[in-house]
């Protein structure tokens, strides 16, 4: 990636450094919507903590609801930052350096979002720390044969290591936030920047811990989706009980989050003017990726029809059946019509360059999946093996109010992050740029 | 070690120029060399011939343990209480192996960061004088220690390959 030849080094910290300033009233406008939509959330929240999770639409035979779909959408969003900022820094693909700080955020908040549901689905929250494996005077420990802890030591760890290595990525920028700051911003700014001072000995240790940060994130994002999808493949729901849910969701899970991330930079390069850093190449490739994990996910969706059909099993061909005709018929052609049609516009330069059809795009994808979530969630308990206890499954008031708030939080670190903290990496972006050189030799 | 505070401090604006300094800085005996740039170059780490950094070392002893702190977590918990659950063995190695893979990655990176910070020597609590905000943006120095009598020769030779600034720092 080829940046124009005026950005120099003092440029690049005034520019980036200029996001920080004192935001306007875009800013507090959003920042205001967001806390509303947040605070009914929270008030749903209470509300169900108060009088019990009946006040939630999930009961027999629909017990997984909107909460797991939640769950399980944040977490695939969380997916596509680590392969911007992980998997393609080991390939060496140099247009990720001016994305990827953000790409990475949207990670870590993407988990912290995810983190809440199971939390919340739980009904009696309080009791969350059931699940964590410490010595109790029952001396019960949790069943390490069941993937909901696989799925509780998963998450945890993507969690700690995505931070980690979005602080690691962070530190020699925050120092550069640090060197311009004034009075008690300077201290706490100090205080995080841990001392960094940009010499060859934190250079070297610093290159190398990140490279290794990246080839341990890379494995992990993989068992980290492939967990959460046999949470449903462990069991034997059909619709759920198949061996190709692990790539399917892991497919899944990066083609909703790279739609994520240009859903977020289209509107933070437009705001702070990024567009010398982010250039419509940056946007170009992520369409370019899109269209691969769209036909991934395209394919695994004729592949679980595919199965159902030869194997002649009539529970998958009934729930299949039941998929695209059945109650649930227009969440199954939303997922299929936004997930895999919608981005093969992408194929269209005119579609890859223009910004708003980038951010339509992004936004439908993000919807197709978000119901691709709930289609494969909710249709295949609602339509199990007995007639007698097929059900439907309705939202309330309150499961759709989280629902918001959930973006709403999602949306609030974001936008904290953005005034708080760099979005686009400083010094990446200088290892991009020709280093200042006097020229004689 | 002990903090290295004597010493002079080269400020340059090109990293032409620092590379072509430390050379000469090496090439005429004085090794105690620190350089500050606003980003990592290989070109500095080549010249300064410094090793490749054990934090290698941190992240595989990390993963090593997690992988073992895994299985003792499972195996352990399991035979502590041993309840057959769903006609299955107590100790199930296939699904006691995902719990050890994400303790791996988790001790593996807990460790690299370990590693950083004691190898780099993070954190800090206060900057050393010899820092200036600058190198966080586009300038580079080299420090170079040395008692107080080689201060003007090294200050000389600074100053002949194109520094800009030169300071002494004494005790």
């Amino acid at each position: 990636m080829r940046y124009s030849k005026d950005i120099t080094y003092g440029k690049v910290n005034t520019d980036i450094l200029k996001i920080l300033e004192k935001p306007g009233k875009i800013y507090y406008f959003l920042l205001f919507i967001v806390l509303s939509v947040l605070s009914v959330g929270v008030f749903a929240w209470v509300y169900q903590i108060y009088s019990g999770i009946g006040v939630a639409g999930i009961t027999h035979p629909v017990a997984w609801g909107i909460y797991i779909t939640n769950f399980v959408f944040w977490v695939g969003i969380a997916h596509s930052g680590t392969l911007i900022s992980a998997i393609l820094y080991l390939f060496r693909v140099s247009w990720r350096n001016s994305i990827y700080r953000s790409a990475e955020a949207m990670t870590v908040f993407a988990i912290m979002t995810a983190g809440l549901f199971p939390i919340i689905h739980l009904g009696r929250s309080w009791y969350f720390y059931y699940l964590v494996p410490y010595p109790s005077q029952t001396m019960l420990w949790p069943n390490f044969r069941s993937p909901l802890i696989w799925d509780v030591f998963a998450v945890t760890t993507y969690f700690i290591i995505s931070f980690i290595f979005l602080y690691m990525g962070l530190l020699p920028d925050i120092a550069a936030v640090r060197d311009k700051a004034k009075g008690f911003k300077k201290k706490i700014y100090s205080l995080i920047s841990l001392g960094w001072s940009g010499t060859d000995r934190e250079w070297r240790h610093h290159s190398s811990a990140y490279l290794f940060l990246a080839a341990m994130a890379t494995p992990l994002v993989v068992s980290v989706h492939s967990v959460v999808s046999w949470d449903f493949a462990m069991s034997i729901v059909p619709g759920w009980h198949s061996t190709i849910f692990a790539p399917y969701f892991v497919a899944g899970a990066i083609h909703s989050g790279l739609a994520m991330v240009l859903t977020l930079l289209i509107p933070l390069r437009k705001v702070f003017k990024l567009e010398e850093y982010i250039t419509q190449k940056h946007f170009e490739n992520l369409a370019k990726i899109i269209i691969f994990t769209g036909l991934i996910v395209a394919y695994s969706y004729a592949t679980e029809f595919f199965i159902a059909w030869y194997s002649n099993n009539i529970y998958e061909q009934e729930i299949y059946k039941y998929r695209v005709i059945g109650d649930y018929a227009l969440y199954f052609w939303i997922m299929v019509i936004f997930n895999t049609i919608v981005p093969l516009l992408f194929f269209f330069k005119k579609m890859r360059t223009s910004t708003v059809s980038l951010l339509i795009i992004s936004i439908l994808i993000n919807i197709g999946m978000w119901f691709e979530r709930l289609v494969i969630i909710v249709t295949s308990l609602a339509h199990e093996y007995i007639p007698f206890s097929w059900g439907l499954y309705r939202p309330t008031w309150v499961e759709i109010a989280i629902l918001a708030g959930g973006f709403a939080f999602f949306a609030l670190l974001f936008l904290l992050f953005v005034k708080v903290l760099p979005a686009v990496s400083i010094s990446e972006i200088k290892e991009q740029i020709e280093p200042p050189r006097k020229g004689e030799s | 070690m002990k903090r290295r505070a004597s010493g002079v401090l080269g400020i340059f604006s090109h990293l032409d120029l620092v590379v072509k300094t430390i050379k000469r800085l090496k090439e005429e005996g004085h090794q105690d060399l620190r350089v500050s740039s606003p980003a990592p170059f290989h070109e500095i780490e080549e010249v300064l011939e410094s090793r490749v950094s054990p934090v290698r070392f941190f992240a595989l002893i990390g993963g090593i343990l997690g992988a073992l702190s895994g299985f003792a977590l499972t195996i352990g918990t399991s035979i502590s209480w041993p309840l057959i659950t769903g006609g299955k063995p107590i100790i199930s190695i296939p699904p006691f192996l995902i719990i050890v893979f994400e303790l791996t990655i988790l001790f593996g990176g807990v460790g690299t960061l370990i590693g950083v910070f004691l190898n780099a020597r993070l954190p800090k609590i206060s900057l050393d004088t010899t820092y200036d905000p600058r190198f966080s943006e586009d300038l580079f120095g080299v420090f170079v220690s040395c008692p107080k009598e080689k201060f003007h020769s090294i200050a000389e030779i600074l100053k002949s390959s194109g520094a800009e600034e030169v300071r002494f720092e004494e005790d």
